[in-house]
């Protein structure tokens, strides 16, 4: 008490600004300013320092993914001279160093981004809307649909992943980054739609669905509009690490040769590119094309962090 | 199907065909069973009422007892499985709501009856804001545009005594409190101007004085609208200060219905009177609380005979073996050998005695 009397003119001050700036509240019930729901989301990302780094790494190869190719061509025939038989290692002229032929290293990886970011998002795309249609469907419905649903999601999970991708890129993939997307997304859903059902299982006991249901609402309505934007959290969380997943699996795919062409150009065929390199001591071949993967895949999965914590409504801003 | 015919004792077939003009909603006999893997369980069993045009009834008794399920059966927002509706018709008006099929119940549901939950914390979706919860029912049913739809949340928000309406409606359920968010329902609920309105247990997480505040705005909004109210409590000052018509249940069953002064001032049931004597009060201060004796019936094996049997003071040979249900509406007033003649015997015992209450003297009224 003795505290707050001592200085009177800060609280008069403070009391006046708060006056200005806020309108008295014209009934019994405390309440603040709203702020909209995106500008709350926005100031929760903001305090999550680490999901800001990921953003920032993540938005850069997308510029990188989108820019690099007009900004740094790659041109087969730009030959540097090489001094050294594996090609010549990093220096402040080639800062990726080259290939035995001469080839930029830097050029090679700034123009993969643009295939590998797009094999991510476009799988995680596929892959999250199948998943969410199939996962949100066997949860609500329950009964028939979720065991006939979720029977072939076990047998989808029942086969072995990498031979069965392996497989379908070597059949059907004539080395087409766009059927490689394709098979991606198909054959990634179903983790996602596990998830998806077991989060529809519990929200379909919530009161709130009840209470929309007795509102007349429909199904589906009920289902897409009402309970999916309260399961958006681990969904959006799972989404991030299937574009990272996505991407990780085409550099492995293409680095066996099953995966695309390797006239084009990303980071898997770029790694690929380096195998049996290695052992002339040349790092920086496969090195900077992985770094360029790895850092893409941890900055989408601290973003995804942050993004499921700043879109939980219930989190305190 | 089978199962419920099988168990149930066939009653007096109740008359077909829609009811009489003034009658909202009348339910007869129905039958609502649970089907668990620990068996079967008659959450309701051969219940009857009927609630006429803005009147409230009112639907007492502990938890359990089968108050919710009715509602739920009712609105047909039940799981089947495992619910399953064994027999009965429910006419709201003259359609009867259990033949139907889903989609239209659903231009039912939140039209022409609307629900009010207990919970209002847990109701409404932390996701949306007022404004759209309200308006969806409003788009759903009466079909306006996006803007009217906004306009006619702010107008319901307005009728149930939020006040700046306007800035209430972009606001999201866990900005406000539990007083509040069951205003906003009671708001979402009248969206449409429902003829029926049932609130189970409107009241029954919101303090004391929020309590009041919400019985009186849910008296006054159905005496503006003119809509039927079916108020689902297990407080019986509830049920004196806001209903004309009571109907107590246990285990499952109507035990009894009557008017309010009917139940409360002369309970012919032996639990109602249980439950009149119950209510804690300022004269009886440090002398023990009255309790019913006993636990509620097991609802997987329930007793043969009458289901408070086992609990009840003023058991006689009948009862733990015969069933006392009451089969038409014109018949005695309780569910009790003690008021309609037992198989064997040719007088009831209160009828007899000419008694008023359960236990023969007067009401024990608090």
């Amino acid at each position: 008490m003795t505290g707050r009397a001592v200085d009177p003119t800060t609280e008069a001050v403070a009391a006046g600004e708060a006056g200005a700036s806020q309108p008295a509240p014209d009934d019994y019930e405390v309440s603040l300013q709203p702020l909209s729901q995106m500008q709350l989301a926005w100031r929760r990302f903001r305090r999550h320092k680490l999901a800001l780094v990921g953003s920032v790494l993540f938005g850069l190869m997308v510029l990188l993914a989108i820019f690099g190719p007009i900004i740094w061509p790659y041109d087969p025939l730009d030959i540097e001279r090489v001094t050294k038989p594996g090609g010549n290692p990093p220096s402040p002229g080639e800062i990726f160093g080259t290939d035995s032929l001469g080839r930029s290293v830097f050029e090679l990886v700034a123009n993969g981004a643009r295939l590998s970011v797009a094999i991510g998002v476009v799988t995680m795309l596929i892959a999250t809307t199948t998943g969410i249609v199939v996962g949100a469907l066997a949860g609500y419905f329950g009964g028939f649909v979720d065991s006939s649903l979720m029977r072939f999601v076990d047998l989808m999970l029942a086969i072995p992943f990498l031979f069965i991708v392996l497989v379908a890129a070597r059949f059907f993939g004539s080395g087409d980054p766009l059927v490689l997307m394709l098979i991606f997304g198909v054959l990634s859903w179903p983790g996602l739609a596990r998830l998806v059902r077991a989060l529809f299982l519990s929200l379909r006991e919530q009161e709130y669905v009840m209470a929309a249901r007795a509102v007349g609402v429909g199904h589906l309505r009920i289902a897409f509009r009402h309970m999916l934007p309260n399961a958006l959290g681990p969904i959006i969380v799972s989404a991030t690490l299937l574009v990272a997943n996505a991407i990780v699996l085409e550099a492995f795919v293409s680095f066996l040769n099953f995966g695309i062409r390797s006239s084009d150009i990303s980071w898997g065929t770029a790694l690929a590119r380096s195998q049996g390199t290695l052992i002339q001591g040349n790092w920086w071949w496969p090195f900077f094309p992985g770094m360029a993967i790895a850092v893409t895949v941890i900055g989408i999965n601290f973003m995804g962090d942050g993004i499921r914590d700043a879109l939980d409504p219930r989190a305190r801003a | 199907m089978e199962a419920g015919a099988a168990t149930a004792p066939g009653p007096s077939a109740p008359p077909r065909g829609a009811p009489p003009e003034n009658i909202l909603l009348d339910v007869r006999d129905l039958r609502t069973y649970f089907h668990l893997a620990d068996g079967l369980v008659k959450a309701v069993d051969g219940v009857s009422f009927s609630i006429a045009r803005g009147e409230t009834l009112g639907v007492v008794g502990e938890s359990g007892c089968g108050k919710s399920v009715t509602a739920m059966t009712i609105m047909r927002l039940l799981e089947t499985p495992p619910a399953e509706v064994v027999s009965g018709e429910i006419w709201l008006n003259d359609q009867e709501l259990l033949g139907i099929p889903e989609t239209e119940m659903r231009t039912v549901r939140g039209n022409d009856v609307a629900m009010i939950f207990q919970e209002p914390m847990s109701s409404l979706n932390p996701v949306f804001s007022i404004g759209d919860q309200i308006s969806e029912a409003v788009r759903v049913h009466l079909k306006l545009s996006k803007h009217d739809a906004w306009d006619k949340a702010i107008d319901s928000l307005q009728q149930v005594g939020i006040n700046s309406p306007e800035r209430r409606v972009k606001q999201y359920p866990h900005e406000m409190s539990g007083g509040m968010r069951q205003r906003v329902m009671i708001a979402m609920a009248l969206s449409c101007n429902p003829k029926l309105i049932i609130a189970d247990e409107p009241t029954t997480a919101l303090d004391v004085t929020i309590q009041a505040q919400i019985l009186e705005l849910l008296r006054t909004v159905q005496q503006k609208t003119g809509a039927a109210l079916m108020l689902i409590t297990h407080d019986l000052g509830v049920v004196a200060e806001m209903v004309q018509d009571v109907m107590v249940m246990y285990a499952g069953r109507v035990v009894e219905q009557g008017t309010v002064e009917e139940v409360l001032l002369q309970p012919k049931h032996p639990y109602t009177e249980g439950l009149l004597a119950s209510i804690p009060s300022k004269g009886r201060r440090g002398q023990r609380l009255n309790v019913i004796k006993g636990t509620v019936a097991n609802p997987f094996n329930l007793p043969k005979g009458c289901n408070f049997a086992p609990r009840c003071p003023f058991r006689f040979e009948p009862c733990p073996d015969h069933d006392p249900r009451v089969d038409d509406p014109g018949g005695p007033p309780a569910a009790c050998w003690l008021w309609k003649p037992a198989p064997g015997y040719s007088v009831a015992p209160r009828v007899e005695q000419g008694a008023r209450t359960a236990s023969g003297g007067e009401a024990q009224i608090p």
